[in-house]
């Protein structure tokens, strides 16, 4: 019985990886739909932002202003309509910490 | 701690081997070679070294400098240099490890998956991507021969000396002379990108010979893109100096006297500038991998994988577009970016994403310092398996602003670095 507690905590840890590996790979994928504007890494010669680095929380929370209509711009008011709670989550996640 | 020793090592490498099996023995050595280097080509092969440092990328590219299309029409407004929009590749390959080779593509053989070269030399690959832009198709238009009528009635639809030749032919045209563009029917490369030459014209022409006329003969029955703000702008800002005519077919030309042949009326000008029907870049066409109207590649669109040739996948202008999908090079720069991931991930023998997107930016100068955008996003249908604009997203600027065009030079600056730094 203790063997098998071993071996499922030992399997949860290594299935930690594939997940955190997904989890990477779609913020990745994501932030590579900005990064044409906004410079690879998110880092930009200016005037449009950089955005490398950014606090996630505030990146996320800047995207759902410009979504909602709340925040005015040029471009991004529209471009922001074109992406989910989830997915503003997962680029802001992948900015923050890249 | 009753688990043994002997048995932890035992489960711990199985496990270790099952994770680690398909992330790295699949796609290390692995060989990508891309052929191009705009847009499309030189995006794909920096991320697929910046997403997988173990494989080994070729990008093989004719010529030593990469020159921008976008703003390319700035030059003939006078309000930007060739040297403003060329960039080197040197930075490919001290940046990222990218083996970059000046040479001619030849030829590809699927079969033996070998890129010949035109020095001679051969390039293995385990998937190769091809990005060739679109090619020229001169003997689609009567009168369009001769090398003389090529070089009297230009394209400049690939910038370069091609650019700099139409703004001395602009500049060399009396005061009172008339500039004509013909647009081809859709698809091509860059749909703003006519009525956006249109205005940098007229810009020059307002500033510099106020007598002189823009005309513009497009095939196509309304304006490909951004309709709204270039019909304001031509009313607003050149009223009197540029004439919009839809439905203008050319079927042919008279280069020595620049006459533009439409089915019903010859028109003259000064200046006749066509762009030119387009297909296909000719490595695309000798490959196989055209498909659709002897003009456009389809892919795949998770991987852009060609639906006629394995390993093979294809980027940019050359591609079958989705439906709203402009053959533009920030859409060049987001298919790369698809394509490398998926890429990466069939050689190591993951899964590919199963829900890419994109997004585009494309802005327009309407004068040396105004600007107009059009965006959009676009998201993977599973079902259509194709793309489709995300309902609500995207749009057009409310009208021309010089912030914009700050932007304009900064999508530039960035996008360049993107593929190439």
């Amino acid at each position: 019985m203790k063997n098998c507690a071993w071996m499922v905590m030992i399997a949860g840890l290594f299935s930690v990886f594939p997940a955190q590996g997904q989890e990477e790979s779609n913020g990745q994928a994501l932030a590579a739909t900005c990064t044409g504007c906004h410079g690879t890494g998110g880092v930009s010669s200016g005037p449009i932002p950089s955005i490398g680095g950014m606090e996630a929380q505030q990146m996320a929370a800047l995207l759902h202003e410009f979504r909602d209509g709340k925040r005015p711009g040029t471009i991004m008011p529209q471009l922001a309509k074109g992406y989910t709670d989830a997915q503003i989550e997962a680029l802001s996640r992948w900015f923050a910490t890249h | 701690m009753a688990l043994s020793r002997r048995a932890f090592i035992k489960f711990a490498s199985a496990a270790g081997l099952a994770c680690a099996m398909p992330m790295r023995a699949h796609a290390a050595g692995a060989r990508v070679v891309v052929v191009g280097g705009g847009y499309g080509g030189a995006t794909a092969a920096k991320y697929l070294r910046m997403w997988a440092p173990e494989l080994e990328v070729t990008l093989v590219e004719r010529d030593r400098e990469f020159i921008s299309c976008p703003l390319s029409n700035r030059i003939l407004a006078g309000a930007a240099t060739l040297g403003d929009l060329t960039r080197d590749y040197a930075t490919l390959a001290s940046n990222w490890g990218v083996k970059v080779v000046h040479d001619e593509a030849v030829r590809i053989d699927p079969d033996k998956r070998v890129v010949h070269l035109g020095a001679g030399d051969n390039l293995p690959y385990d998937r190769v991507i091809v990005s060739p832009g679109v090619d020229v198709l001169f003997d689609a238009v009567p009168g369009w021969e001769s090398e003389a009528s090529r070089e009297r009635v230009l394209h400049a639809w690939k910038a370069g000396p091609q650019t700099l030749a139409l703004r001395k032919q602009l500049e060399a045209m009396p005061d009172g002379g008339v500039y004509a563009i013909t647009v081809p029917r859709s698809p091509y490369r860059c749909p703003p990108g006519p009525y956006e030459r249109a205005c940098q014209v007229a810009w020059y022409f307002k500033t510099q010979k106020p007598k002189s006329k823009v005309l513009i003969l497009d095939a196509n029955e309304k304006v490909q893109s951004k309709e709204p703000l270039f019909l304001t702008v031509w009313a607003e800002m050149y009223p009197g100096i540029v004439e919009y005519r839809p439905n203008s077919t050319l079927t042919g030309i008279d280069a020595a006297s620049g006459i533009a042949k439409l089915e019903f009326e010859d028109v003259r000008a000064d200046v006749l500038n066509v762009v030119p029907p387009q297909r296909a870049g000719r490595i695309a066409a000798d490959t196989g991998l055209i498909t659709t109207n002897d003009k456009w590649c389809e892919v795949d669109f998770l991987t852009f994988e060609s639906t006629a040739r394995a390993n093979i996948h294809v980027l940019g202008d050359a591609v079958l577009a989705a439906p709203l999908m402009p053959k533009s090079g920030h859409m060049a720069n987001q298919h790369a970016k698809v394509c490398a991931a998926a890429v990466i991930a069939l050689l190591r023998g993951e899964p590919v994403n199963p829900a890419p997107m994109m997004t585009n930016t494309c802005y327009s100068f309407v004068s040396d310092a105004e600007v107009v955008h059009v965006a959009s996003v676009h998201a993977y249908d599973k079902e259509k398996k194709t793309y489709l604009v995300t309902p609500g997203s995207g749009g057009l600027s409310s009208g021309p602003t010089t912030l914009e065009g700050l932007y304009a030079e900064s999508w530039g600056r960035n996008i360049w670095a993107d593929m190439l730094a």
